[in-house]
């Protein structure tokens, strides 16, 4: 089987743009990418679209009537949050089995703001508030709770992810808050879901990111190796059966089954990797993911977090962009912008926050909900 | 039997503080429907709570499964009765939430007795995260959650209250 290889990867500024339409946001990061691989759409021999709010309305086809419609497969993959990361592995897997060569991938979504979800059920009945909270902001403070349930972390240590995610947005154009939080201001912010303050909750936005990859063939015969970033490992998994399925969603044991498959086949192991870009879609996910992906052992996250290990500078930054909490976190875009920071850095492309000499990195990314399940995907990238 | 005390259906219809007879109690229930499909009311107008067990590998869902989720088996389900207590596992107090859903309240995770795990709301207690204690005892109880479907039929739901420390 061929290696897979990023030859061109980039993210439109995450943002509010209601006057343009899903496709054409699409449609601008799969041109950036085209062009960061100098590459045409007529080049590309397949294209997998990952978009969550509009799944059922073809969103790759309506890309393609944007920027050239080849009459190429494409593949729309809807997966909740994981949804730009599924159609990026997907496109992993078919230049893996052989089928092509140049495949482009988009992730790309319009949010609206507040919170997600809360519609009443076709029989009229509202949950919320009965059967305790289906909100995101809630779920998550559960996991964040369950963690201080069994190492006692606090308030302030959830706080903190994010004083420094969006102390590391500071440095990247393209995140939507680009501004300094101290902790005062984090921990005052309106309380959300306890733990989860405002501040603490990744913001809804629009966005867009592409990629093109290749084969090892592609490669060699376009000479892209320049800039190319090999894929190490592209992984899945959905929730395995756990006893409190029913009253909180899973998104650890996903997490590190995940990781395990993907440092296994990498063949590296958390301390070979330089940075992380894990889905802090609330503070409190932070520092559970911390151990759910190795980068330190059980009931350390809250250490990991008072230390700066995962600050830029230390020695796994995590986040650098900004993570969800500032960068946004436009649903389907997200899996594809987490590879495009990796990729940036491995390329020593990242300007003021480019982790130095920085050779392995790796995504993580899950979506899931109460009643529904989880999935999760690990990426492992590594300097070509 | 913890239902249909007055102060647990919020004076809405029992006007005393006993219990009804049967054939009055069936009549009372009748007016509900269960906003969840775990919740089911007997012929007698009882309130309980639907679970499956897998009597290979043991593991209990609430609610009805015709396979086993953990093992896959497709012939060992067995239907049984949740048990009404349990403990608090974990909780959030949740401060802000979609519009029209009164806030700060309990967004608590139960374990039962015997197995099975449920979300709901706990009622009763001050919605403050510092005096939430994890592992205390709690009950179910049964209550009109004050919506209606088209046909003007109440929603009864389950809720978590403390319930006293075993053998206190």
């Amino acid at each position: 089987m061929s290696d897979v290889y990023i030859v061109g990867i980039d993210m439109i500024s995450f943002g509010r743009y209601p006057e343009r339409s899903v496709p054409q946001l699409g449609a601008e990061a799969a041109l950036l990418a085209l062009d960061d691989a100098g590459l045409s759409i007529r080049d590309i021999q397949a294209f997998y679209c990952g978009n969550l709010m509009q799944a059922h309305q073809m969103v790759g086809q309506r890309i393609l009537r944007e920027i050239g419609e080849t009459g190429i497969p494409v593949v729309n993959t809807a997966n909740a949050c994981a949804s730009g990361a599924t159609a990026f592995r997907e496109g992993y897997i078919a230049i893996k089995a052989g089928m092509y060569d140049l495949i482009l991938v988009v992730g790309v979504e319009q949010m609206g703001r507040g919170l997600l979800g809360g519609s009443a059920r076709p029989d009229g009945f509202v949950e919320e508030g009965v059967f305790g909270s289906m909100t995101t902001p809630a779920m998550f403070a559960q996991i964040g709770m369950e963690h201080q349930r069994k190492y006692g972390t606090t308030f302030a240590q959830f706080a903190k992810v994010a004083v420094k995610n969006h102390h590391h947005s500071t440095f990247n154009p393209k995140a939507m808050s680009r501004r300094e939080t101290p902790l005062e201001e984090v921990m005052s912010s309106e309380m959300i879901s306890y733990p989860n303050t405002k501040l603490m909750c990744s913001i809804n936005v629009d966005g867009s990111a592409a990629a093109v990859i290749a084969s090892q063939a592609a490669v060699n015969r376009l000479g892209l190796k320049g800039r190319a970033v090999k894929v190490r490992a592209s992984e899945m998994t959905s929730n395995p059966y756990t006893p409190r399925e029913d009253s909180i969603t899973d998104f650890s044991v996903v997490t590190r089954n995940c990781a395990k498959m993907a440092y296994e086949r990498a063949g590296v192991g958390p301390k070979d990797i330089d940075l992380v870009e894990l889905h802090d879609c609330f503070a409190t996910a932070e520092i559970v993911h911390y151990e759910n992906l190795e980068l330190c052992g059980e009931g350390e996250g809250g250490k990991l977090i008072d230390t700066g290990f995962t600050t830029l500078g230390g020695q796994i930054p995590v986040n650098v962009s900004g993570g969800l909490l500032s960068k946004g976190h436009p649903l389907g875009a997200t899996g594809v912008a987490n590879l495009y920071e990796i990729a940036t850095h491995l390329r020593g492309e990242a300007g003021a926050r480019q982790v130095e000499g920085a050779r392995l990195g790796l995504t993580h990314v899950v979506g899931g909900g109460p009643d529904v399940g989880s999935t999760c995907v690990v990426h492992v990238l590594e300097k070509a | 039997m913890i239902l249909l005390r007055k102060s647990e259906l919020e004076g809405k219809i029992v006007t005393t503080g006993t219990v009804p007879p049967a054939r009055e109690m069936a009549a009372l229930m009748d007016q509900f429907i269960p906003a969840i499909p775990l919740l089911k009311i007997t012929d007698g107008g009882e309130p309980w709570l639907a679970g499956s067990r897998c009597r290979k590998c043991d593991a209990i869902f609430p609610g009805d499964r015709a396979v086993c989720a953990s093992c896959g088996d497709r012939h060992s389900i067995e239907s049984i009765r949740l048990a009404q207590r349990g403990t608090l596992y974990n909780f959030t107090v949740v401060y802000r939430s979609f519009s029209g859903v009164k806030t700060p309240f309990v967004a608590a995770i139960v374990d039962l007795e015997g197995g099975g795990s449920l979300r709901g709301t706990l009622l009763e207690v001050e919605p403050d995260p510092e005096k939430l204690r994890r592992d205390m005892p709690v009950k179910i109880v049964f209550r009109d959650t004050g919506q209606t479907n088209q046909e003007g039929r109440a929603f009864l739901a389950y809720y978590f209250i403390t319930a006293e420390e075993p053998g206190s």
